[in-house]
């Protein structure tokens, strides 16, 4: 008879052990390097002008702007949003088919902040053996004034991050002292609690279930790979059959695996490396920092667990001398294609973008007017988007049709004035005699130029009449 | 009951059942997820105390701090009209020149008129003032009651054969149907009038048209036709029509005239708005 199973696992608590090693101290960097970019990048300054934000980095909902640097992002042009993202994505694609998991393992923002909240764990309660002493233990001042410790320190942290992550839509200094005086606006508060709240709770209390049970990139990883694709390997077929070992063993004839478990003691996911790439397996590398400082240890060859390739590890796993393929294949060179296709595109219609944009709409209600002597009317709105910071005058001139003339309503003669960085929306009223028209449908055109600069914009509209 | 079968690789029992070949493991959900479930039912009871829920057969469950769709709307539309206040104060202690005149204004005075225009003028004169058959075309230049701001508001103020008792009137003789002239006579003085606007006619019934309307409909119409906006009759010299431009149609208001009715808009829209859409009317194309 057969014990009925629970439905429900209990969470298993993962106690990475510390380790030192190439991959481990890669991974220092990468985490230093890109906290340091995020907590510091909205602190940077650009001088814009009076009138203008001074933070080099910012998107501000408000104002319906998006400053990088010297780049001002409108509204309209949030494509180079897509853009980016669609460069992400084929960049991570890129990355993934050359090095495996190595955004899961490196770069991922859950795997940067949960490396960080487990040293900090590890600084506060010890290494491996002391915390999984110091949880079996019964509660005592001691363990309360850790725990305490080591939650304090976590909602430390994760207050920074959210408050970081506001300041990029906010003006950091002032949104700081306003954070810290009781001054900010609700929103302002309540995205740095949510902030705050899922980075403790996602990065103390979660960790490695996001990986297995939260994130879709593992579940596709795999098909992103190929036999090629560096991933984190076990070479099994040097180190089974496995056994324990003694001092002075020889490893002749037997595995070089001593079974020795510290490849999963390190493991911040709790997997065995050595059942296999997996779903949890998030490729940081610690494992093979943990195998080489066993292998240096008793004498024998480094990489029984390395990154390496599928087709690589089965030429070696025959004898052969592996012929590495690893960047340069046709789905590398496709992916790379793509990516300068579109940073290419990106940057050139950055680089393209006029200072003025003009739109221009036909009245639909009516098509036309016929006025008391016999012209036709037609009416249309001009909306002159501005985008230099100073205030700029524009000379507006139609032509196409003969004796066609035009007025701008409220306004006395064909110069407008539309202010620095804004849109400027003008009625304007074209007639012309019906003798002209013949058609239902006449093209004229419609030019905007700045006086100044002499910058023009040109646009063809549609005079409509009542035909024959 | 046997005993499951187990998946050589990850260690976990299958479900026992197979399609096509193909099994299922049962891999157990972490307890946080169930959790995470229990404490999402628990939110949803309160969210049932809280706010409005459950209907009843005649009514609904009011939630403990009395919220509706309708009140947020309500607030919503008082904060709104509260923050317009400084815009329809300084619209109201203005003159019409004066809104007219200062940009701040007229964009305001046209983005309201518009709205106000929409809801209360374009059923009958049309969406961009365009008019139909027997509306006159807001947005041409030809008015029948004066086209400056001043004359546009006392239109729509006071409405034209409307209940109002300052309301604007015109009336037009029945010439066919009270038998002042003879239906060859309405047939000449047709023919000249189309002849004001430039259509060929007849000449002999040009003639006798002519001096026809010199006797009946100059008085109004003006001597050369041009109209008078005082009587608010409309002039005849030139091709926009409010009945219809051929033939037929201006022997039928010759014969029998229509005469439109304009409602009064005071009382029925506030003082700022009528300005407002007087301003947009002006502005449609055709002000002067």
């Amino acid at each position: 008879m057969a014990e009925s199973r629970s439905l429900y696992a209990e969470q298993i608590k993962v106690y990475p052990q510390r380790i030192f090693g190439r991959f481990r101290f890669i991974k220092w960097v990468v985490l230093a390097t890109l906290l340091s970019i995020y907590y510091l990048a909205p602190w940077l300054r650009w001088d814009r002008g009076p009138n203008a934000p001074d933070q080099a980095l910012l998107i501000d909902m408000g104002g319906r702007r998006a400053y990088f640097f010297w780049i001002e992002i409108w509204p309209q042009e949030v494509y180079y949003l897509t853009g980016l993202l669609i460069l992400g994505a084929i960049g991570l694609f890129l990355v993934t088919s050359v090095a495996g998991r190595v955004w899961c393992g490196f770069t991922c923002p859950q795997t940067v902040w949960t490396d960080l909240y487990m040293q900090v764990e590890r600084w506060i309660e010890g290494d491996r053996n002391a915390r999984i002493k110091l949880d079996k233990e019964p509660w005592s001042l001691r363990k309360l004034w850790l725990k305490v410790a080591k939650h304090v320190a976590w909602l430390a942290i994760a207050f920074a991050t959210g408050g970081a992550w506001i300041m990029y839509f906010n003006d950091a200094p002032t949104v700081v002292r306003e954070i810290f005086t009781g001054q900010a606006s609700t929103a302002v508060y309540g995205f740095t609690a949510l902030f705050a709240g899922t980075t403790y709770l996602l990065a103390g209390w979660a960790r490695e279930q996001v990986c297995i049970y939260m994130c879709p990139w593992p579940r596709f990883q795999s098909a992103m790979f190929d036999e090629h694709s560096l991933l984190v390997t076990y070479a099994g077929w040097r180190g089974e059959p496995r056994a324990h070992a003694k001092r002075g063993e020889d490893f002749s004839n037997r595995g070089h695996c001593i079974d020795c478990g510290l490849c999963v003691r390190v493991c911040p996911t709790g997997i065995d490396i050595r059942d296999g790439q997996q779903l949890a397996c998030i490729g940081c590398g610690l494992c093979v920092d943990a195998c080489n400082s066993v292998m240096t240890k008793i004498g024998l060859p480094a990489d029984l667990i390395t990154y390496d390739s599928l087709s690589d590890q089965a030429a070696l796993a025959r004898g052969e001398q592996p012929v590495p393929r690893h960047i340069i294949r046709p789905r590398t060179l496709i992916y790379i294609g793509v990516f300068l296709a579109v940073a290419i595109g990106m940057a050139v219609s950055l680089a393209m973008r006029s200072t003025l944009d003009v739109t221009l709409l036909a009245d639909r209600a009516p098509l036309f007017v016929k006025l008391a002597n016999g012209d036709i009317q037609n009416g249309y709105s001009v909306k002159i988007s501005n985008k230099l910071r100073e205030p700029q005058e524009y000379q507006i001139r139609i032509e196409g049709i003969d004796g066609l003339s035009f007025k701008l309503v409220g306004h006395e003669g064909d110069i407008v004035r539309v202010a620095g960085d804004s849109v400027g929306t003008y009625r304007m009223l074209a007639r012309a005699p019906k003798s002209a028209i013949s058609e239902r449908s006449t093209s004229i055109g419609v030019t905007i130029q700045n006086v100044e600069s002499k910058e023009e914009s040109r646009h063809d509209a549609i005079f409509s009449g009542p035909g024959r | 009951m046997s005993e499951k079968e187990r998946d050589a690789v990850t260690g976990t029992e299958t479900t026992g059942h197979v399609w096509d070949g193909i099994k299922e493991l049962n891999t157990p959900l972490p307890k946080w997820w169930v959790y995470v479930l229990y404490a999402t039912i628990v939110w949803a009871i309160g969210y049932w105390v809280v706010y409005p829920a459950w209907p009843g057969i005649s009514g609904y469950t009011r939630g403990m701090f009395g919220y509706s769709s309708h009140g947020e709307y309500h607030a919503e539309a008082a904060a709104a009209a509260e923050a317009q206040k400084v815009w329809t104060d300084r619209i109201a202690a203005a003159s019409l020149d004066q809104i007219n005149s200062d940009a701040e204004l007229v964009e305001f005075a046209q983005n309201g008129g518009r709205a106000i225009f929409a809801e209360n003028c374009a059923p009958c004169h049309g969406a961009g003032g365009q008019g139909a058959p027997g509306f006159p075309v807001l947005a041409d230049d030809s008015w029948l009651w004066g086209g400056d701001l001043a004359a546009i508001e006392q239109t729509i103020r006071f409405g034209i054969r409307s209940t109002h008792p300052d309301t604007r009137v015109s009336e037009m003789p029945r010439f066919g149907a009270d038998q002042v002239l003879d239906d060859a006579q309405i047939s000449d003085v047709a023919d000249y009038v189309l002849s004001l606007s430039g259509t060929e006619v007849d000449a002999g019934a040009k003639a006798r048209g002519a001096t026809l309307f010199v006797e009946n409909c100059a008085a109004c119409h003006g001597e050369q036709g041009q109209g008078m906006i005082e009587f608010g009759a409309p002039a005849l010299n030139d091709t926009i029509w409010q009945y219809g431009g051929d033939r037929d149609a201006v022997i039928a208001q010759i014969h029998l005239p229509k005469q439109g009715v304009m409602p009064a808009w005071e009382g029925r829209i506030s003082d700022d708005w009528i300005k407002m859409v007087s301003i947009y009317v002006h502005n449609l194309g055709g002000g002067q």
